[in-house]
């Protein structure tokens, strides 16, 4: 009996959301980037759920509402990308071009690494989004036979990457221009990057924040026309 | 409220003009780009959907968590390929940092 309700639709949906509300807190206390929330409540949920003997499929049809508003939060990226557009007029040719770029150069790279160290093509898939804001990023491997579970933890370990590594880097090459570095972090890093971009400063952080977008743009509409 | 109904609305639109077209491209991304074009032309006003897109928004990294779960149920496959991951998302993360800081950087100057 406790076991069913271990299962149950109402103890999981509390137990995601009270994971994620624990990961929160310690994410805000520590201020540790790896201790991402998301990271942080997977590990705390997938720790329950073995310690509890949970099987996976309980749990996969007890948060179906997420995959909903998952993908509600994608269309309403539309929006957020609106937003930004004014930014776009100043510099439309160079940044439109930067994250054409960026895109193909992103993708052509994983992929192209992925098949040369030897993986499996449904690895291939799973990460070639992997530079993109991770809502896109699985809505875009679902219907070409990736693995979302793989895409989600790779873009959120690569946006982690990016926005601890991205400034570094940046400076090694001598990239100063606020609106390089921004769009840079946007690209690689996505929301994770973009955050980290705030920080920096408030061109470099709205700038991210439409590197994001069309990168998300860009990218949704390259992957599914070069894999099929 | 209102706002909520647009986004479902457009999520609809764009599902349905996924499936018409051999599901290749996700609903949420077609809706997410007719969203966007709707916004752009006027036929939507942003006002109306701000709240719902902001609370959507806002809570995503929520609606992650069940998916990052789903790791465990893929977990030999990861295991088996971990290297090849680790390496092709390290290496291809830094690329893209650099040629998209070097292509805006250069292109900026000139324009």
């Amino acid at each position: 009996m406790i076991h069913d309700f271990l299962c149950s639709r109402i103890f999981l949906l509390a137990l995601t959301v009270g994971s994620y509300v624990l990961g929160t807190a310690i994410y805000r206390r520590t201020h540790i980037a790896l201790l991402h929330p998301v990271l942080l409540s997977v590990a705390i949920l997938v720790a329950m759920m073995q310690g509890a003997g949970i099987e996976y499929e309980a749990y996969a049809e007890a948060t179906e509402i997420f995959s909903l508003l998952l993908n509600l939060s994608v269309v309403a990226l539309g929006y957020l990308l609106w937003e930004q557009v004014d930014r776009l007029r100043a510099h439309a040719l160079s940044i439109v071009t930067s994250v054409i770029v960026g895109s193909i150069v992103g993708v052509g790279s994983v992929v192209g690494i992925v098949y040369l160290m030897g993986a499996d093509e449904v690895i291939a898939i799973s990460m070639a989004p992997k530079s993109i804001t991770a809502p896109i990023a699985v809505a875009v491997v679902e219907p070409l036979g990736g693995i979302k579970a793989i895409t989600s933890v790779v873009v959120i370990c690569v946006g982690i990457f990016g926005s601890i590594v991205a400034p570094k880097l940046l400076d090694w090459l001598g990239i100063s221009d606020p609106v390089a570095r921004g769009l840079a972090m946007g690209a690689a890093a996505h929301g994770i990057g973009t955050a980290r971009a705030i920080e920096i400063g408030a061109v470099e952080g709205a700038v991210s924040g439409l590197a994001m977008g069309l990168m998300g743009a860009v990218t949704a509409l390259i992957i599914p026309l070069s894999f099929s | 409220m209102k706002g909520l109904l647009y986004i479902l609305v457009f999520y609809a639109a764009g599902e349905l003009l996924s499936r018409l077209t051999g599901g290749i491209v996700s609903g949420g991304v077609i809706g997410m780009v007719l969203l966007f074009a709707a916004l752009a032309c006027g036929a939507v006003k942003a006002e109306r959907v701000r709240e719902a897109a902001h609370i959507l928004l806002s809570n995503m990294s929520l609606f992650f968590v069940p998916l990052g779960v789903g790791i465990i149920a893929s977990y030999d496959l990861v295991a088996a390929n971990l290297w090849s991951i680790v390496v092709a998302a390290a290496v291809s993360t830094l690329l893209v940092i650099a040629i998209v800081g070097i292509v805006q950087q250069k292109m900026g100057r000139r324009l």
